[in-house]
């Protein structure tokens, strides 16, 4: 079966503080819910905690960081789950529970089978 | 081409479809399926006009395509050292319900909202309407190279994030059935601004989910709409410049399309007794519209009570706006710029501005000539312009 990134694009909080615990219990039920197609994931401390690298003049060249996130918008990438399902109508149907579709925006991807 | 062979070319063409939509569900790809019903249809117009039409086209058709599918496979197997998959078998002589299922799955699939409606619409004309890609493009006014682009994206998002081959479970249908018939619409619109081979496309799209779906609301009410509209083609257009409705030579009206829109609209009312079809109500309106034996004769009441069911279902501005110039005709232009004045959030829609300036001018206010200055200004097209600006002297 076919695996998808659910990419979560949301409110910008740290899930490990007590202003999170609501959210973080929508989460679990998601979870607990989900569990038969989710292989995996994780979720992310908010973008204030983010190091953007890139490597100029390509392969081998200058390393140079910025503090903050590749792309500044409303809403940050929070986490992401790995979902096998049938079929992106089957994913799009699991990546509606998740929470942050209610608040922000699930991006959801095929992923990339090099096994073939 | 001779005549058998305009025959023939139809025939192919009409079978095509069907006989891509059995391929796709058996080969698993859109892209696949295309290039092996191409060879086939190629295979087809060679042979038939010499050899005569076999007395099962579909069948042969369906299994020349599957032979180029299965070639297709094995060339590309043996290129990347693998086994390639084996292939289900066609039935020569599939039952009507599964040609049915399968064209539905294909209809389902190019309309998928996953899919940019650029996209859906470039698919519907392509793959369900068998138009070449170079006529895709010219209809939609984009390069050739960029409408290959597009569908080339379109098959691959279809593949590679598995869109599925499916008709929409029964509490999916309606709402995935009116994102199929505003495609559908769309292509219609397209052609109604003047380029009329698209027209032909949209209306032969729409009969075919009245083929699929005899049922729906949504597909008869928008086969009648776009019928009813369209008997109006040959009265539209006066050496190249459109004619208004009230200016129009209704003698040019195609009678035999407005009975046949007329029918479905009695159709799709009998299937959608309790909440109005949207499609089904415009329809009614533009039913109307068409037997009305002149401009002056129209029934304005029945008009505006239809307008009155629509806003029930999809009120919008332009709704609204339309109702207001029916009720110009029946209550004057007073009552009607007091209607459409009262419509807040249009200020970059030009025909509010040019409703307006109609409205001003039967009036008698010097107004009129600053709204058609902001209908101009917010893109109203050149020829209503131009019209407008006659009325105004």
């Amino acid at each position: 079966m076919p695996k998808y990134a659910a990419i979560i694009y949301a409110t910008d909080i740290d899930p490990t503080t007590p202003e999170a615990t609501d959210m973080m219990k929508d989460y679990d039920e998601f979870g607990a819910g989900a569990a038969a197609v989710i292989r995996g994931g994780a979720a992310l401390y908010p973008t204030a905690t983010a190091t953007t690298v890139r490597v100029t003049g390509g392969k081998g060249g200058d390393i140079v960081t910025s503090d903050g996130p590749y792309a500044e918008t409303k809403e940050a990438l929070t986490g992401f789950y790995l979902l096998e399902c049938a079929d992106l109508d089957e994913a799009v149907k699991v990546a509606a529970r998740i929470p942050g579709a209610w608040d922000g925006a699930i991006e959801v991807r095929p992923v990339v089978d090099f096994g073939k | 081409m001779t005549g058998a062979g305009d025959a023939v070319a139809r025939l192919v063409r009409d079978e095509g479809t069907r006989v891509l939509a059995t391929l796709v569900r058996v080969t698993g790809s859109v892209d696949l399926a295309e290039d092996a019903v191409q060879d086939a249809v190629v295979r087809a117009l060679e042979t038939w006009p010499r050899d005569g039409v076999p007395a099962n086209p579909r069948g042969w058709l369906l299994v020349a395509a599957r032979h180029r599918a299965v070639d297709v496979v094995r060339r590309e197997a043996k290129r990347l050292g693998k086994e390639a998959v084996a292939m289900p078998d066609v039935d020569p002589c599939p039952d009507p319900v599964s040609v049915r299922d399968d064209l539905l799955r294909l209809v389902f699939t190019c309309c998928h909202p996953a899919l940019s409606l650029d996209a859906q619409v470039a698919l519907a004309l392509r793959t369900l309407g068998g138009l070449s890609t170079a006529e895709v493009a010219r209809g939609l006014l984009v390069p050739e190279a960029t409408m290959a682009k597009r569908l080339t994206r379109a098959k691959q998002k279809i593949a590679q994030a598995r869109i599925p081959y499916r008709v929409p479970a029964a509490e999916e249908l309606p709402s995935r059935l009116a994102g199929v018939a505003s495609t559908v619409y769309l292509i219609f619109n397209e052609g109604y601004t003047g380029r009329v081979s698209l027209l032909a496309e949209a209306v032969r799209l729409a009969r075919l989910l009245v083929s699929l779906m005899p049922d729906e609301p949504t597909a008869l009410g928008l086969l009648a709409l776009v019928l009813l509209q369209d008997a109006r083609r040959a009265a539209r257009f006066s050496s190249g410049a459109p004619v208004l409705l009230s200016a129009q030579d209704r003698s040019l009206w195609d009678a035999a399309l407005i009975k046949e829109g007329v029918e479905l609209v009695g159709r799709g009312l009998r299937r959608t007794p309790s909440v109005p079809n949207a499609y089904v109500v415009q329809a009614a309106i533009a039913a109307c519209h068409d037997l009305a034996p002149s401009y002056e004769q129209t029934n304005w009441d029945a008009v505006i009570s239809w307008y009155d069911v629509l806003s029930t279902v999809q009120d919008t501005p332009v709704v609204r706006l339309n109702r207001a110039a029916a009720v110009a005709e029946r209550d004057g232009p007073a009552a009607a710029l007091a209607l459409v004045d009262a419509l807040a959030g249009l200020d970059d829609y030009p025909w509010w501005h040019a409703s307006r300036a109609e409205l001003l001018h039967r009036l008698g206010s010097a107004s009129a000539f600053d709204a058609l200055e902001r209908a101009e200004e917010t893109g109203l097209p050149a020829a209503h312009v131009a019209h407008l600006r006659r009325r105004l002297g």
